[in-house]
């Protein structure tokens, strides 16, 4: 089976790297699907859960904050300023975090509890 | 014991108890070198792939952005200082601030205004003192830089760059900070960021190699706009990790030669004691001695 090459890089640290069957990431323009063989691209990514489907049948889930896709030579990078992996993730954290940026009305913190949220619990 | 002894005695304590605490700053300092050689490592892997992106981004369209523009004749450049924000660490700001006295002085006489942005307490605490007026300043995470912090301090200056002279901001961004070339070495720098030259980005990635044609979401336009600003955060954010490294690595140097000389001079005291002693012991037999031939002097006599 065709694989590609993931890179999934925050800004401070590498959060994952391996070999995937598809990737499917939100962007500007709507959802987007990679495969291998994927012509190149290079794309904004919305601050959205990104979804990679591993090639041992496993799913990686990572919350990616202001972040970029590139893809070429079956090597595919994530960049993001934030990521988190789903697993990594603490829910009643971010939970706290949604119900305090709600209380105080910050919309940017709100939406990024929001996607942490729906990363860690794979409601998306 | 006699009153020279005592004093001696009293100064070795108290500089042994100095040189415990300088050997500890130099055990902090050396742990905390590798602690932030391991953040400039692990911000790498996103620093050399923003790089990449950029380098395709910029040569797959021939847009123009203000962050690459040159501007015909600028008239105003700012200048980011990264200082420390905690002394003790031998010459570390003091060099970094004369770097940036070299670089204003350049501009000034190419005929530019410079508008100083500072990081780090000592680097205001600098231009405080002379009166001088400062765009913006950040103080309390030189020690360890996180990615906000980076964020935080380049935002207002792209956006002065982006606003451009005429309107009140700035043509050039020009960066001074304290390059970590290895632990015994840090020299500081002072670069031109901003307007980015593409040509430079360029050689640094692609050796030559012919790059794939990318399709861009939503337009070449529209990525560049998010990645130049990103990729400007990250070349600050190198910087000032960098910079942390240094000053850590400077602290451990001066702490070194701290404990080094407290040393010397805890020898070269205990060498003092010890005469002293000595001289005490000496004069006391004499006086037993002298007592003891006055005595037997006064007994000879009365026979």
């Amino acid at each position: 089976m065709a694989e590609l090459h993931v890179e999934l890089v925050a800004a401070d640290r590498k959060v994952w790297s391996g070999e995937a069957t598809i990737v499917v990431a939100r962007t500007a323009s709507g959802d987007i699907g990679i495969m291998p063989g994927h012509s190149p691209l290079l794309s904004v990514l919305e601050s959205d859960p990104v979804t990679i489907r591993t090639t041992d049948g496993g799913t990686v889930v990572a919350a990616v904050h202001g972040g970029f896709i590139s893809f070429s030579d079956n090597k595919l990078s994530i960049l993001a300023e934030i990521a988190e992996l789903a697993d990594e993730i603490d829910v009643e954290r971010a939970e706290r975090a949604l119900e305090r940026a709600k209380s105080e009305a910050d919309a940017i913190a709100e939406k990024r509890a929001a996607i942490r949220l729906r990363a860690a619990t794979g409601t998306h | 014991m006699g009153a020279q002894l005592r004093v001696y005695k009293r100064r070795i304590r108290s500089v042994t108890a100095t040189k415990k605490i300088t050997k500890a700053m130099e055990m902090i300092a050396a742990a905390r070198i590798v602690k932030a050689q391991r953040a400039v490592a692990a911000s790498t892997p996103y620093a050399d792939e923003l790089t990449r992106a950029v380098t395709a981004v910029a040569t797959g369209s021939g847009h123009k952005h203000p962050l690459t523009t040159e501007a015909d004749n600028p008239v105003r450049v700012a200048i980011l200082l990264i200082t420390s924000d905690r002394g003790l660490a031998g010459g570390y700001s003091a060099n970094v601030i004369k770097a940036a006295e070299q670089l204003t002085e350049r501009l000034r006489s190419e005929g530019k205004e410079v508008v100083p942005y500072i990081v780090g307490r000592k680097g205001v605490a600098y231009y405080n003192f002379r009166g001088r007026d400062i765009a913006e300043s950040w103080m309390g995470f030189t020690d360890s830089p996180t990615y906000a912090d980076a964020k935080r301090v380049a935002d207002p200056l792209i956006e002065s760059v982006i606003t451009g002279a005429a309107e009140g901001g700035v043509d050039e961004l020009h960066i001074v900070f304290t390059e970590f070339v290895s632990m015994m070495t840090q020299t500081p720098v002072g670069r031109r960021m901003l307007p980015l030259s593409l040509d430079e980005v360029e050689t640094e990635v692609s050796g030559g190699k012919l790059r794939p044609l990318y399709e861009f979401e939503p337009s070449p336009e529209g990525v560049l706009d998010a990645l130049l600003p990103r990729y400007v955060e990250s070349r600050i954010y190198n910087a000032l990790l960098q910079a942390a490294a240094s000053e850590h690595a400077a602290r451990r140097r001066a702490m070194k030669s701290a404990t080094d000389n407290a040393e010397e001079l805890i020898k070269s005291l205990s060498r003092l004691a010890n005469a002293a002693r000595q001289a005490d012991i000496t004069q006391e037999i004499s006086e037993i001695v002298g007592g003891k031939a006055a005595l037997d002097a006064a007994i000879a006599g009365s026979d």
